[in-house]
């Protein structure tokens, strides 16, 4: 195995016969890709374990034979090969094999321009596959808000699976079935809403084809677009702006702020407004909520609540947590309830409906849209969310180049933002941003030095203590849910030192986000991210507090930050969703109206303790006493109190440890009571 | 633990004396086989029959040495009937020895037991038509030592499998048993243990055949306090069966080989992890744990010597992949049974991450041996670069087929010829139907044809000829036998029990498969040939593990022996050995044709046509290459003719 040794000595290796220092790289691959050396790999992420599966990374080593480079550790001294004749032919096959394996339905799949096996197919020169086709005729998975799955494109590479338990910590999708059989899945081949994906969609970005890809919304967009009693306003977040000019083959990280708002008026938004205010917004709100915490010792620490796969993540994993998640809604809802509240003031609605759409870096904000709390009396806040990348395809279908658009300025009102809001876009902008509120009032007078740059960087899991008058603010960022475990065990167990907790899911920030345009190019991220820290510079303000526009529209639309009218607009409650469903089934049901429940709990503890007997006595019971027309017996799922098992509920009463008897009685006084 | 219950316990010498005790007070041993295919055969009920039989007659009858009370006394018990694990000769089974007379009776049913009593142990005399018959000579053989099955194996591993009560721990130490787990504990050093392991040229018996002293000198010198010993018992070659033998027939050999490899490397914690198909040998190691513990063999400071080690039995769902070690790691720790690139090797981080031996069951098996007997008396055994003996599961065209153990360098000749009987015809007599070849390995393994009959058996010699020893299943194949048929059902096994984790199996076997399905189908060509060949040294030489690094090998090594019998597949058309349905078209020989009709009446699409007594003549276009007329010509008029 591999030691970096402090020797001064510089310890090297052979890569088609170049030298090259061995400078403390995971695998002979890192070493040939800084070498120039593009090895093609399916299944390699220098983020996930390695796998070693694609077989496309082989090498030969001399001594050694070939070997995968994924999976050997750089030795000094050691001389490999990257291309002979037998490397490029077990590549070739490899890729022949995945072909003949695939549905090879290329010009209408998503990921067409994108996809790695496509690219790799030309790039080995491959003409022809000599292999029998195997017909693959899976249904596509629609069901998820966020994603769609079509297993006839899986190169079972595992990208997905890993990203989906290494970085996020969920697991929403394994390997299932042997051999030729395998398959990436859910859950007993669940729909992929039905699980506890979060929607972060990082199994998309992973994908190096066409079998996961973000759900697109663009088609409603038009329809609404091209509806003349509709008036369609749009919201781009932070991360869009350093985003889109990928998918025109800019540099990642090119600002596309003005050509974007351009482009978006171009193909028939009324509005176009920035996100961003409504980031100053939360800024504000959740602001004041961590003082008030702070100040009045209640729960902390405090956990962002922007992302809506953490958020999800949270009501799924740790509904005891949830005291701890701000209240604020994310930025895209605060934008969305704040247009409804606003836009109808301040513009001619010409009795059209409004229709807010965001744009978006983000796969999870689809989800989070469609959410019934976010839906009021049928109208939902905000009605579509695309992503960056299906924007730039909208573009790209009007024959518009981004490049080639003048700049515009978004719309007024509700638009206006300070260089806190657009930190938004990357890990630990919600704690910077936050900071340059919160220190500010702390301390009482105004802050000079707004960079906090002990909370920006890479790491999933950062901290950082930030002192005002001897006042210590304890803060802990988070990227990766996966990164979160520590944090939330830390609370558990009570040990859990920090005040502000932010996390945000994608590896990277919202600026690394599903929705962006997909890239191979792994520098991407970084050149984002610096951009989203230059446009931070170049704007007027930095504090959200400093927001003109937004404290107008405080002054005029609420009655303060943290406000009764705020609470009622920006602010919103979590769901507890340790449960996915509660599918009690349905064994016995009364035909009179006003029957009396039934439940009796049949998960493992009670089943253990004898419920399935307790109830097939029960229905046994009932049937022998006639009443079968005044009953309805449930076996229910777990009633989580599984310590005084078994379980059963009979109408209003629950009865724990219960035996036949105890049920019988409280169903003959129920049932006596009724009569009465 | 309470010191007064250690010196309660019977020490190793002890527990020899009470078993010579209470052996010696027994006139009779009745040794029933209980192996799993003597038991499906009915050994039990043919055990059942001999406690009625010898109660009927007043007999003192004994089922366990060991019961509480009454054997405590000195009077003399007339009939010991015990059991014993596999004794190799399954197909003759269920098989019954009489001690001290040795006679080994075959095939017994419980209707047999009345006779058997009456004559061997009444009337001292011997049931002649249950002694094993020789197929050509029709000699009878009294007992092993006269049968050419058991003359020509030199049984050590197996030695006790086919002798001992399973159950009897005091048995196994009366033979020697635990005495070098205690040496290992007691006397010497784990380096030495290391050291003498590796003096005895082990090699694993998995399969690898890598050096046993230094692995486990690798996993010893590894830093950590919590280590793991792994006993591989994952058996899943189609046909293999000498671990199940061994595990069912000699547990405690397992168990003493396991406690000396944890003394040797520093583990506290050891698992068999055995295939839940395997239910016996899943039983005998559990009664047999729970009796090592007892006595003080197994758990908290074994043999008094400070070191403790404990041992569990992982149940495995019975996918072949885990016998690969990594996978098998994964299974253990509860995930999907899928192979790890190595390095990182399991003796540097193996399970949950710590340093771990693994081991397959015969070599764990071999090691209480090099200590007891010394590394020399191994090392007298089997060739210079393959010491000692190995267990293969005989099976085929021979008469003989069961489990056997020769010395490595013993001979594909001495095996089929001497041991085996002989090579039969399909329907299994010993007639003159030529060798054609041997399966070695099961799907991992290649063939040996007539070249290699005098080819010595051992690691080196099978590697150079595209074979390996893989875990030992030998399947001799006559000239009946089509070759790409063969290579296509390891190749179905293959594709089944790949795991599916890296492309170049995954869909490597699968498309081989395919391939070779055309080639018996009659859609071959010669590119199929070349296809098939680049396919299959690509997942030979790129795969991510065992699996499919020698998943290829029966179809390599069958083109690299039956290129022509592969041709005539795909040129000619034509299935040489007669068996590909649609590469035999039946020829009707003019000459022999007597005119009499049946494969006429018997053809199912009315492809015959003659009239009576006249020359019959098959229409090629209607023909659906069924193969009943050839079966039912009574004249051998019908043959297999190349397609037109």
């Amino acid at each position: 195995m591999n030691t970096n040794t402090t020797d001064t000595v510089k310890q090297t290796l052979f890569v088609d016969g170049r030298e090259l220092p061995i400078n403390g790289e995971r695998n002979v691959l890192e070493m040939a890709r800084k070498a120039g050396i593009d090895i093609p790999t399916f299944c390699y992420h220098s983020e996930l374990s390695v796998y070693g599966a694609c077989r496309l990374c082989l090498v030969e080593i001399e001594g050694r034979g070939i070997q995968a480079s994924c999976s050997v550790a750089p030795e000094p001294g050691m001389r490999l090969r990257t291309n002979t004749k037998k490397v490029r032919d077990i590549r070739k096959i490899s890729i022949e094999l995945l072909l003949a394996n695939h549905d090879m339905t290329c010009p209408t799949c998503s990921r067409s321009a994108t996809c790695r096996l496509r690219e790799l197919a030309e790039r080995m020169g491959i003409d022809k596959v000599r292999y029998k086709p195997i017909e693959r005729k899976a249904p596509l998975d629609h069901s998820s808000l966020a994603l769609v799955r079509d297993p006839n494109k899986c190169v079972l590479c595992g990208d997905c699976v890993r990203a989906c338990h290494e970085l996020q910590g969920v697991g929403a999708i394994d390997f299932a079935f042997r051999g030729a059989d395998s398959a990436v899945l859910p859950a007993f081949n669940q729909d992929l809403a039905e699980v506890e994906c979060v929607n972060c969609g990082l199994c998309a970005s992973v994908c190096p084809t066409g079998a996961l890809t973000p759900r697109p919304e663009m088609e409603e967009v038009w329809a609404d677009l091209d509806n003349p009693n509709k008036i369609v306003v749009a919201q781009m977040a932070p991360a869009v702006r350093v985003g889109l000019g990928e998918y025109f083959g800019m540099e990642p990280g090119s600002i596309t702020t003005g050509q974007a708002v351009a482009a978006l008026k171009a193909i028939g938004f009324d509005k176009v407004y920035d996100t961003s205010f409504a980031a100053d917004m939360t800024v504000l709100e959740e602001g004041e909520e961590f003082l008030d915490r702070f100040k009045n010792q209640g729960v902390l620490p405090l956990f962002t609540s922007c992302c809506p796969a953490w958020v999800k993540y949270a009501e799924q994993y740790h509904h005891e947590l949830l005291p701890h998640l701000s209240s604020c809604k994310s930025p895209q809802q605060m934008f969305g309830a704040v247009a409804r509240k606003v836009l109808p003031k301040v513009m001619d609605m010409k009795g059209k409906e409004l229709v807010v759409v965001s744009v978006m870096p983000c796969t999870a904000k689809k989800y989070e849209a469609k959410q019934e709390k976010f839906i009021h009396d049928g109208v939902p806040e905000v009605n579509h969310v695309i992503t960056t990348a299906e924007l730039g395809l909208m573009l790209r279908q009007c024959g518009l180049q981004l490049a080639d658009l003048e700049p515009a300025a978004f719309d007024k009102h509700i638009s206006f933002k300070t260089g806190a809001g657009v930190l938004f876009g990357v890990t630990g902008g919600v704690t910077e941003a936050v900071l340059r509120y919160a220190v500010e009032q702390v301390q009482g007078k105004p802050l000079e030095d707004v960079d906090f740059r002990e909370v920006r960087g890479e790491k999933g899991l950062r901290e950082a203590t930030v002192t005002v008058d001897g006042i210590e603010l304890r803060l802990a960022i988070v990227n990766g849910l996966a990164q979160a475990a520590a944090v939330i065990e830390s609370i558990k167990n009570g040990t859990c030192a920090y005040h502000l907790v932010e996390v945000m899911a994608c590896p990277g920030g919202c600026v690394a986000g599903a929705g962006q345009p997909h890239t191979f190019n792994p520098a991407a991220r970084q050149m984002r991210t610096r951009a989203i820290y230059d446009n931070d510079k170049m704007l007027d303000y930095q504090k959200s507090q400093d927001n003109p526009e937004l404290i107008k529209c405080y002054a005029d639309h609420f009655d303060g930050v943290g406000g009764h009218t705020a609470h009622e607009t920006l602010h919103t409650e979590y769901t507890h969703r340790k449960r996915l469903h509660e599918i009690d089934i349905a064994l016995q049901e009364g035909e009179s109206k006003g029957t009396l429940p039934i439940q009796v709990c049949v998960g493992t503890n009670c089943f253990l303790n004898g419920s399935q007997d307790l109830l097939k006595k029960l229905m046994h019971h009932v049937d022998q006493q006639g009443l079968t027309d005044q009953v309805s017996i449930t076996a229910t799922f777990c009633m989580e109190n599984c310590g005084k098992s078994p379980n059963v509920r009979v109408g209003a009463t629950h009865l724990e440890a219960c035996t036949f008897e105890a049920a019988c009685r409280s169903l003959e006084e129920q049932l006596g009571s009724k009569a009465l | 633990m309470n010191t007064s219950v250690m010196t309660d316990r019977p020490g190793l010498k002890e527990a020899s004396d009470i078993f010579q005790q209470r052996i010696s007070r027994v006139e009779h041993r009745i040794v029933i086989c209980a192996g799993t295919g003597c038991v499906a055969g009915g050994a039990l009920a043919v055990r059942d029959a001999f406690v009625r039989e010898l109660t009927a007659l007043g007999l003192e009858v004994a089922t366990n040495l060991h019961a509480d009370g009454a054997l405590d006394s000195d009077k003399p018990i007339s009939v010991y009937l015990s059991k014993s694990g596999c004794q190799g000769f399954c197909q003759m089974g269920p098989l019954v020895t009489l001690e001290p007379e040795g006679i080994l009776y075959t095939r017994v049913t419980p209707e047999d037991v009345p006779e058997i009593v009456d004559v061997s142990l009444v009337k001292k005399s011997v049931v002649e038509r249950l002694l094993y018959r020789h197929p050509q000579t029709g000699e009878q053989c009294k007992g092993k030592d006269t049968i050419p099955f058991y003359q020509r194996q030199e049984r050590r591993v197996l030695k006790e499998c086919g002798m001992l009560d399973p159950g009897d721990l005091y048995e196994y130490i009366n033979h020697g048993g635990y005495e070098a787990a205690r040496r290992a504990l007691c006397d010497i050093s784990d380096a030495d243990i290391c050291n003498e392991i590796l003096q005895s040229g082990l090699r694993g018996r998995g399969g690898g055949g890598f050096p046993t002293g230094r692995k486990w000198d690798l996993t010893r010198i590894q830093p950590g306090d919590q280590k793991y010993v792994i006993c591989n018992g994952d058996e899943g070659d189609p046909g293999a069966f000498m671990d199940r033998s061994v595990m069912e027939g000699n547990p405690h050999a397992v168990i003493e080989g396991m406690v000396i490899a944890a003394k040797a490397i520093g583990a506290q914690e050891g698992y068999i992890y055995v295939r839940m198909e395997y239910p016996l040998a899943i039983r005998r190691l559990q009664e047999a744990m729970d009796q090592a513990r007892e006595f003080g063999a197994l758990g908290e400071n074994i043999f008094n010597s400070g070191f403790s080690f404990e041992l569990h039995i992982m149940e495995g769902a019975g996918a072949f992949v885990c016998g690969e070690e990594t996978a098998l790691i994964a299974s253990i720790e509860g995930k999907r049974g899928m192979p790890m690139p190595k390095p990182p090797f399991p003796a540097q981080s193996g399970l949950w991450g710590k340093p771990t031996l693994i081991n397959n069951v015969e070599t764990l098996a071999s090691v209480p041996l090099i200590l007891r007997y010394g590394p020399e008396q191994f090392r007298a055994q089997g060739t210079e670069k393959s010491p000692g003996t190995k267990t293969f599961a005989l099976t085929g065209h021979v008469a003989n087929t069961g489990l056997i153990e020769v010395p490595f360098g013993a001979t594909l000749r001495e095996i089929v010829y001497e041991i085996g009987g002989g090579v039969t015809d399909n329907a299994g007599n010993v007639t003159d139907r030529p060798f054609k070849a041997v399966q070695i390995g099961g799907p991992s393994g290649g063939c040996l044809v007539a070249e290699h009959l005098d080819l010595p058996l051992d690691f080196d010699s099978l590697g150079s000829v595209g074979a390996m020893v893989g875990s030992g299943g030998l399947v001799v194949m006559n000239d009946q036998t089509c070759m790409i048929s063969v290579a296509r059902f390891f190749m179905q096994f293959a594709r089944n029990e790949s795991c599916g984790k890296c492309v170049l199996c995954r869909e490597g076997t699968r498309q081989m498969l395919a391939l070779l399905d055309d080639i018996i189908a009659g859609e071959g060509t010669l590119e199929t040939l070349e296809i098939l060949e680049q396919t299959a040294e690509a997942v030979k030489i790129g795969s991510l593990c065992g699996l499919g690094k020698t998943a290829p090998n029966p179809v390599l090594s069958t083109l690299r022996y039956f290129r022509k019998e592969y041709e005539a597949h795909v040129i000619d058309k034509h299935c040489p050995a007669g068996v590909c349905p649609a590469l035999c078209t039946p020829v009707i020989i003019d000459e022999l044709c007597t005119g009499c009709g049946l494969c006429k009446r018997k053809c199912p699409v009315e492809a015959i046509s003659g009239e009576r007594k006249e020359v019959h003549h098959i229409d090629q276009e209607k023909c659906i290459k069924c193969g009943v007329c050839l079966e039912s010509c009574r004249f051998d008029a019908i043959v297999q003719g190349a397609a037109q």
